[in-house]
């Protein structure tokens, strides 16, 4: 069985600045992180694996160079090989382009039996590249996973959270699966996964390697275009209290019944 | 989309690519290849066939480039929940129609699933010109490939400029597959819509790096221009139970369902008498200073006086005092009640992205420094333990 799980570099910080003059944000000295909910797809993959050792588990990411780094982690947890989708031509690119590039290079290593991504990233939070990614390769998904239950005879089982509560999904493999932050917490590197590490060569492929339309990718392939960057307007300034509890609680009870609410 | 294709004429059943298919999908029969149900059209056999026998077509597509000029009309796909119109479909109506009042255009509303038809009056109500009903029992279940296939068919016949759908797991789930399917461009979870007075483009405001800013994106070259709306932040227009207007039972008969390839077993409410947090008008919510899971106690009992929802912080959840399913935050759920109290929580930026849209932030905490009270409206530094429940008394009175 061959896994892939798609990853994306964020951001660490929600503190972002825009550059006023360019609109642009300015990514420079913000230190890059691998998406948290992919990491938890991560996870779920190489508990599949820990279970079963023949699965095979494959990281792709679409980044710049220097997304290797960051990369590395995700060895030393266990994955068996990493690929960087990095090509200035694929700068730019939305969800729609993304989900085309990386979908191809996907079918150029030749497809996967399970495609795990997180729900979505905590930069964009689009939620929008992995049903593309499914669309793409015309396989069936099961999106906003908090839990895979069992993978067996070609079929995944999978908890989807809803506003609800859940659905118990069945899926024939292949198959796409978004995964929310669940119970299973992404495992630490080990000793010997850092030293694999190392030791092991992350793939790059550019966008002549996985054969892709290049009218598809990229910004020249998107079809939506980031038209103005702004801040939101700041919350006006609050009142506080301080004072003895039974006042605040009077106070506080009072501002409740005026907001007529209840 | 792709599919493989074998060369009759040039296949000489000489079995290579038999075992070169991952998915085991490729027999040979009577001398000649067959690819059978399962094809990922990943490619591999092309590969192995020493003969050439075996290519990748790509599916024709119209080639010419989208007219939008030919594309007119706002287009609303409304949810059901449990078989009934779920909310967010009549506040799509509402920022629908100022759209469609804007580019002087009809609002159509789409459902779809089985034994519907008796919903569509409700939209109408809400300020749909036309309802499109899209009824079957492949539509019955939530299926993101029959939804999809509906919605393109829809698409492509009525061709809207515009297409709205909730910003729900529902639509989030289903309108990506869309924007694949017809090559368009779609938009997440905006907050904001507009048409632009000077090129009647939609623009489209979202907010993005978990609320730090807002981007307003365009569809400029194709067509629909399609948007999911996060739900609560538009208001449902009220009801004119006097309206009338068209209601059309799409034929849906030309159709190739694809073979199904997923099952819902179950479906599970689990949040039983507790209120969603996405849905409730007011959330209690706890953080590390509850010191254990006992205090939450003591937030469903003031919930529960306004029918409100609990909500926790990453600590609480992370520390297991409850269930993720109530964490408010980046990686929980970002959320815009009507009040939001926050007891006990510091208020680090991971939470703050996620109840910064609600109306009127209230934070009990003791530590005067804490950064929640930089976002509150009113702010109260003190023991919790005491506070919390001396407010639950005189609410109650």
């Amino acid at each position: 069985m061959r896994i892939f799980v798609c990853i994306k570099e964020v951001p660490d910080t929600t503190d972002v600045k825009i550059d006023s003059e360019t609109g642009t944000l300015i990514r420079a000295g913000v230190p890059s992180i691998l998406n948290p909910f992919d990491m938890s797809a991560l996870e779920e993959a190489l508990q599949l694996k820990d279970k079963n050792p023949s699965v095979k588990v494959t990281v792709i990411c679409m980044g710049p160079p220097q997304t290797e780094k960051n990369l590395r982690e995700t060895l030393a947890m266990g994955a068996d090989d990493v690929y960087l989708l990095t090509d200035r031509e694929f700068a730019g690119a939305d969800t729609w382009a993304t989900s085309y590039t990386i979908s191809t290079a996907i079918k150029y290593l030749g497809g996967a039996d399970i495609i795990f991504a997180g729900k979505q990233a905590i930069d964009g939070d689009t939620a929008q590249t992995g049903p593309g990614i499914a669309e793409w390769l015309d396989i069936p998904q099961i999106t906003f996973v908090r839990k895979v239950c069992e993978v067996k005879d070609g079929k995944i089982v999978a908890e989807r959270s809803r506003d609800f509560g859940y659905d118990l999904v069945e899926a024939e493999l292949p198959v796409l699966v978004t995964i929310i932050k669940g119970e299973k917490t992404p495992r630490l590197p080990s000793l010997r996964g850092m030293l694999k590490a190392k030791r092991t060569e992350i793939k790059k492929l550019n966008a002549d390697d996985i054969k892709v339309k290049k009218e598809n990718i990229g910004l020249n392939g998107s079809p939506t275009r980031v038209h103005r960057i702004f801040t939101p307007p700041k919350r006006a300034e609050g009142e506080k209290y301080e004072g003895e509890f039974s006042e605040l609680a009077e106070k506080c009870a009072e501002i409740i019944k005026s907001l007529n609410i209840v | 989309m792709n599919y493989i294709e074998i060369i009759e004429d040039l296949c000489v059943g000489c079995n290579a690519c038999v075992p070169s298919c991952r998915f085991g999908v490729i027999k040979i029969i009577n001398d000649i290849a067959i690819i059978e149900e399962g094809c990922t059209v990943c490619g591999a056999c092309l590969d192995a066939c020493p003969y050439d026998a075996i290519v990748s077509r790509a599916e024709l597509t119209e080639s010419k480039p989208v007219d939008i000029n030919e594309y007119s009309g706002v287009c609303v796909v409304a949810e059901l929940e449990h078989g009934k119109p779920a909310t967010v479909g009549f506040e799509l109506l509402s920022v629908g129609r100022t759209l469609a009042n804007a580019r002087e255009v009809d609002l159509t509303t789409i459902i779809l699933g089985h034994n519907i038809k008796d919903l569509a009056e409700s939209y109408v109500y809400r300020g749909s010109d036309r309802v499109i009903v899209a009824d079957s029992e492949y539509l019955k279940d939530f299926n993101e490939e029959n939804y999809s296939i509906v919605l393109e068919k829809l698409v492509k016949k009525y061709q809207p400029e515009i297409v709205l759908c909730g910003a729900t797991i529902w639509g989030r789930s289903i309108i990506p597959r869309l924007a694949v399917k017809i090559n368009t461009g779609l938009t997440a979870d905006c907050t904001q819509l507009d048409i632009d007075p000077e090129t009647g483009l939609l623009m489209q405001t979202r907010p993005a790096f978990g609320g730090n800013i807002m981007a307003t994106i365009l569809c400029p070259n194709t067509r629909p221009q399609m948007a999911t709306v996060r739900p609560r932040v538009m208001k449902p227009l009220p009801e004119e139970i006097e309206r009338k207007s068209e209601v059309i039972v799409e034929d849906l008969s030309d159709i190739k369902w694809p073979r199904k390839r997923t099952t819902i077993l179950e479906s599970v409410e689990e949040l039983g008498e507790m209120i969603n947090i996405a849905e409730a008008d007011v959330i209690v919510s706890g953080g590390r200073g509850l010191d254990g899971p006992e205090a939450f106690g003591m937030l469903f009992e003031l919930a529960k006086i306004f029918n409100g929802a609990v909500g926790a912080s990453r600590a609480a959840v992370d520390a297991g005092w409850i269930p993720y399913a109530h964490q408010v935050g980046q990686t929980g759920k970002t959320v815009s009640p009507k009040l939001y109290i926050a007891i006990g929580i510091s208020g680090a930026i991971q939470h703050q992205v996620g109840m910064q849209p609600s109306e009127v932030i209230m934070a009990i905490n003791k530590d005067p420094n804490a950064p929640i009270f930089e976002l509150a409206d009113y702010g109260f530094v003190g023991d919790l333990f005491e506070v919390v429940p001396s407010l639950i008394k005189k609410m109650k009175k």
